[in-house]
Parts: C-alpha cells; structure tokens; sequence
C-alpha cells in the first residue's frame, strides 16, 4: 500500500538500469539526502556530531571499503585497521609536508596510498584464500601499525609519538583542527561518504563488481568463464583500501585531531569493521550504512541505559557490550547470514504487498 | 667463546621455551580444525577464561558478584573460603566441558554445513562473547595466579653453564616444567587419537562426517568431546601463561600469537604445531636479538606473521600439512 512498483515502466533501458528503478525508493533516497545536507547541519552539536554522526560516516565509509573486498569479492581481511593508520598517516605526512594544498585532495591522495599498499599485501591472496589469507592481512595489520610506532619520519619526530592534524580550511571554514565547527566536521564528512557510497555502488554493479561476485562465488568456474583473477583481487583490495584509506585519513584529521597508532588503529578496529559489515549484511552498500549506524549507536544506547539509567559503573556496561556485541554476531550469521540489509529487503517485499497479501 | 655468542645460545634456548608456550595454544587449534574443520578464534579467550574461572574458584569468588551488586544492590565478594589447586582445577574442567557443551548446542549445531569463513567468523563472535561473559563472571582486574608449579631462576643450569662457559645461563624453571607438560600432553593425545575407541570416532569424523554418521558414530557426542578436550588444553596453556605473566585481557591475545604457528606447521599437524611453535618462538627472539636494535625493537609483535605470511606465499598448506587439493 504505502510502498509500490505499480504505474513505473521503464521505456528506456537506462531507466531500466538505474539504481533505484521504483519512484517510490528514488524520492526516498532524495528525501534522505535532502534532510542529510539541508536539515541535520542545522541541528547538530557537539555532542551529537561527535559521539554519533561522524564516526557512524567514517565507519560508514570503512565498512563500504571492506564490503566490496570482504562481501562482494569474498577475500576475508583482518587488517583494515592497520589500512585505516597507513591513511591518517599519509593523510599527515601530506598535510604537514604540503600545507598549501587543499584537504580535500589530501585525503584522496591518503586514498590512493592505502591502495597501493593494499595491492602490496593483497598480494598472497593470489595463492593462498579463506581464513589462510585472514591470518594473512593480520601480518599487515601487526606490521603497519609497529612501522608507524618505530619509524620517527611517519610522526615528524614529534617527542609523544602521536600525530596531531593542524588546523586546515576548505572555502574558508576550518574543517580540521581544535577550532572546528560541529556542523562543518559533520559536512565534510558526509561530502566524503556520499562520494564514496556512490562511487562504490556504481562500480559494484558494473562490469568490475561482476568479475569480484564471479570471483566470490567460484574463483575456479570465474576463471574458466575469463575472469582474470589477478586482476579482479588486486583491484578489489585496491579499491576497498582506497575507501579504508580514506576513512582513515577522516578518522585521524576530521574526527580525533589527534592519534595514537595502537591504541586508536589497533587489532580492535579491524574486528569492529568486520562486525559491521557482518551485521549490516555481506555483500550491500545498504547494509554497510545499516551495520556501522548499529555499532555505533549500540555502545551510546547501551551506556545511556546501562549507566545513565540504572547507574552501573561504565567497565560493567563495556563488558555487557562486549557479551551483547558478540552474541549478535553468532546470531546473525545463525539466522540471517545476509544481515540487517537483509531484513529490509524482506519488510519492503512484504510492505509491497501489504495490506492486500494476494 | 665470545660472549655474544653464548648470548645468542642463551636467547635461542629462551626461544624455544617461549616456542613451546605458543604450541600449547596452537595444539588446541589443531584439534578442533582436525575434527571439525573449524578455525577457533575463541581459543585464547577459553584460555583466559579457564584461567579467571581457575582464580576465582581457588579464591573462592562469588561469580557476576560485579552484576549482582549492580543489580540488586548488595556487597557480595568472595564466599570466604578457599578452594585446593587440585580441586578446583577439576572444577574448572567441568565448566569448560559445560562451555563445550553450550557451545555445540547453540552455535555450532546451528552452522553445520556452513563454508569455513562463516564458521571461523562465528568463532571470533565467540571470542568476544566470552571475553565479556569472562569479565562480568569473574571481574576484569588483572589476578594472580599460583597452582604452586616452580617458577624463577633454574639454578642447576646456571650453575652447570657457568661450570662449563663461564656464564650463567638464565632459564625459568617454569618454562622447563610447560616443556615437560607440552611433550606430555602431545604423546597423551596422539595415543588417545590412535588408540582409543573415542580418538578413531574423532579420526573418522574428521575425515567424513556423513561416512561417519551412517556407522553410527554420533557427530553431536565427538564434537562436544573435540570442545571439551580443546577446554582441557586451554586449561592448560591458561596456567602456564597465567603463571608466568598474571591472568589478564592479554591472555587472550596468545591466540594471535598461535595463528602464525599454524601457518607454519599446518592447521591439520599436531607435531607440525610443535615445530611450528618452536620455529617461532626461536625466530623471533632471535630476530629481536640480531635485527631488532637496528630498527628499533618490539619486532616480536609482527615477526611471527610476517614469516608466516612469506611462507604461505610458497607452501601454504604449511610444513606438515596435508596437501590442499581443490576439485570443481
């Protein structure tokens, strides 16, 4: 009733072909965007921006990196942490070395970095698959985040070893440093993720997002049918790592300002995007939204209720996060394998038909 | 001779002692791989769970005493009472076999059938699982523990070394005695795996769970077998590292240390887990040693993997693993 297909008919094959074919879920998606850049900068404060907003766009965009390598191409990777510290890391060394130069192409350059070592320890995944090669992106994970703790030259010898992004303007509003505005961090960000999830969804259903799912469901019936996989590997890890190197590069300048590698870039960070990814659902660009606003509310929620409520002490509700977090998982790949994104197929194909079920 | 080299010798041997911790986690790896073919992530938060359930059984703790008090209110702490090493030892045993039990039943059941990947990310929901569950039963501060198994210098063999070199070697009676438990344990499993009725059960599921199935061997009965004996030698591992550095978040971290191990001696391997560890644990303490100082330290964090990691690239069914043979 309240959601339809009927009265939309393609005559064209691009209307066939476009991304949201039903008008029904094009003037939601517009409707979205247009509350997203026209309302919530209005709205948003500190606390809102910092604790949800922005880290629920930098993780958006880190779990649509790992989604395309993990969920469409099927290549399992522990290390995006440590791909995340190689873009704060190149995000820095290009701010500091290049202050003249625009932020925006700062990150995007951080990107391409992340990419190039993507491909680099994407490398063995051309003869080693499954959870051999996710022990294996653990050796990149533990070994970037040492590099960037024992080289100086990656910290600019600065004597606490952390990295701190300096103050840097896009038109003219600071958008990283101590003097940001809530709404202009909250902007920038969204900018990146809207870029990205855009980017990500057109390639995913073009002809490379054809050779990674081939690869994914059968690398061996991919390659007789001339998928080349050399090719569709290196350049799903080199595309996830781009996103991963961006969110990086967001998380460390625009979100944090200042960063320790271990302790922000950890172990941690990678098994929470996978999570993400998990429960939003494999293989969706949805689903990686859906998973990342889950993970990063449920700790907020938990704690407002936990703490705030009935007044336990904030290590008691992390580790009853930690129990939730990991019973979710178990219960999402038990019951729905495809997770969150899932679910909302299901409620719009249910939706479509309701209230008349035949 | 030269100190450098005894130095050397010195660290060698400390590295194969350390290599012999690492293969006891990597042993309970290669058990429930073997019989199940799934990956355990959560082994080493079962070590660090057996060893917070071992302290607070021995100290006589109130479990979720911390929930409790939240809850209702009340100051609850410590029964009172202190339990013998041996007993609650025991103790903590059975409640690994219930874990293992709870685990077949309400995760595992659920995934047979389930591609590898599937099953090894269900493992680390596992994992984390049981490192809050661990926390909110037992408390999360840093514990020690002391079953009463010898520890600190080992003076006969500073004594003979020093007879013979003019230097003292330092080596932990307490890495001697898991060296003594690691060879035991191994020689009990693989005689238990090749010569009793439930190790041939385990053997013959391993190989073909349906083959097994139709003569009647119970799948749902070997795999809680599998988890609890992979209980046992978390158990274990969790003493020693327990003893050695205090049971701690940290403790869980050894699992990561064990996936390298495996990568070098093949996940299927019992005693490719063996020399896989000591591998390891030699490599990298000498490799601190020799390379370390140019580049700055703390290499041992990377080294293991990145071995690991060259290796896979050229033989990645490992040094003793079966040969993977992929059919359409």
């Amino acid at each position: 009733m309240i959601y339809r297909e009927a009265g939309d008919f393609s005559t064209t094959y691009e209307a066939d072909s476009q991304t949201f074919p039903i008008k029904f879920d094009r003037y939601r998606y517009y409707l979205v965007l247009a509350i997203a850049f026209g309302v919530i900068p209005f709205l948003v404060n500190d606390y809102w921006a910092n604790a949800v907003l922005v880290p629920f766009l930098i993780y958006a965009i880190a779990a649509i990196g790992l989604n395309i390598l993990t969920g469409y191409c099927g290549q399992v990777s522990l290390g995006t942490g440590g791909f995340m510290a190689v873009g704060a890391y190149a995000a820095y060394k290009l701010m500091t070395a290049f202050p003249d130069v625009s932020i925006i192409i700062h990150v995007l350059l951080a990107g391409g970095i992340t990419a190039g070592v993507g491909v680099l320890f994407g490398l063995p995944s051309l003869r080693i698959k499954g959870f051999y090669l996710a022990v294996a992106t653990l050796a990149a994970q533990f070994f970037l985040v040492w590099l960037f703790n024992r080289v100086p030259w990656f910290y600019n010898h600065s004597a606490s070893g952390q990295i701190s992004a300096p103050e840097r303007t896009v038109i003219g509003i600071p958008v990283t440093g101590p003097n940001t505005e809530a709404w202009a961090q909250y902007l920038i960000c969204l900018v990146f993720v809207f870029a990205c999830a855009w980017l990500a969804r057109n390639l995913t259903r073009g002809k490379l997002g054809r050779t990674w799912m081939a690869i994914r469901d059968m690398d061996i019936a991919a390659e007789i049918i001339g998928v080349n996989p050399l090719a569709a590997k290196l350049s799903a890890f080199a595309v996830s790592s781009f996103f991963i190197g961006i969110a990086g590069a967001l998380f460390f300048a625009v979100y944090l300002g200042a960063v320790e590698v271990g302790e922000v870039f950890g172990i941690q960070k990678s098994f929470l995007v996978l999570f993400m990814i998990i429960i939003g659902g494999l293989g969706s660009i949805f689903g990686s939204f859906a998973g990342a606003a889950f993970l990063v509310l449920l700790p907020v929620l938990l704690k407002n209720i936990l703490v705030g409520s009935l007044g336990w002490s904030t290590d008691l509700a992390a580790h009853f996060e930690f129990v939730i977090v990991g019973a979710m998982i178990i219960a999402f790949l038990i019951m729905e394998p495809h997770g969150l994104a899932q679910l909302w197929r299901v409620a719009k194909e249910k939706l479509r038909l309701w209230p008349f079920p035949h | 001779m030269p100190d450098q080299l005894l130095y050397a010798m010195e660290v060698t041997l400390n590295g194969l002692m350390a290599g012999v911790l690492y293969a006891l986690v990597a042993l309970g790896f290669v058990l429930i791989f073997k019989a199940s073919g799934i990956f355990n992530y959560a082994q080493g938060v079962m070590a660090l769970f057996a060893a917070l359930t071992l302290v607070g059984i021995m100290d006589g703790q109130v479990p979720f005493a911390v929930l409790i008090n939240a809850v209702f209110g009340t100051e609850i702490h410590n029964f009172g009472w202190e339990v013998p090493a041996i007993l609650a030892i025991f103790l903590t045993l059975l409640v690994m076999c219930a874990l293992a039990w709870c685990v077949q039943k309400f995760v595992m059941r659920h995934l047979v059938n389930q591609e590898p990947i599937i099953l090894f990310m269900a493992t680390i929901g596992l994992a984390y699982f049981l490192e809050g569950f661990g926390d909110l039963m037992w408390g999360a501060d840093i514990k020690k523990l002391d079953v009463g198994l010898p520890q600190g210098l080992n003076d006969t063999i500073d004594q003979v070394t020093y007879g013979w070199f003019g230097y003292g070697f330092f080596i932990d009676n307490l890495d001697i005695f898991a060296t003594v438990i690691a060879a035991i344990l191994v020689i009990g499993l693989t005689i238990f795996s090749q010569y009793s009725k439930q190790g041939r059960a385990l053997r013959a599921v391993a190989d073909d769970h349906q083959a097994a199935l139709s003569v009647g061997i119970s799948l749902n009965y070997i795999w809680v077998l599998v988890w609890s004996i992979a209980g046992f030698v978390a158990l274990v591992a969790g003493i020693m590292w327990g003893t050695k550095s205090g049971v701690q978040f940290s403790l869980s971290l050894i699992a990561l240390k064990a996936l390298p191990v495996l990568m070098l001696g093949g996940f299927t391997s019992i005693p490719g887990a063996i020399v896989g560890g000591l591998i390891i644990g030699v490599g990298e303490k000498l490799f601190e040693f020799l390379i370390g100082p140019m580049v700055g330290g703390a290499t041992e964090n990377w080294f293991a993997y990145v071995l690991a990691l060259l290796f896979l690239v050229f033989r990645p069914q490992g040094l003793f693993g079966e040969k993977i043979i992929e059919r359409v």
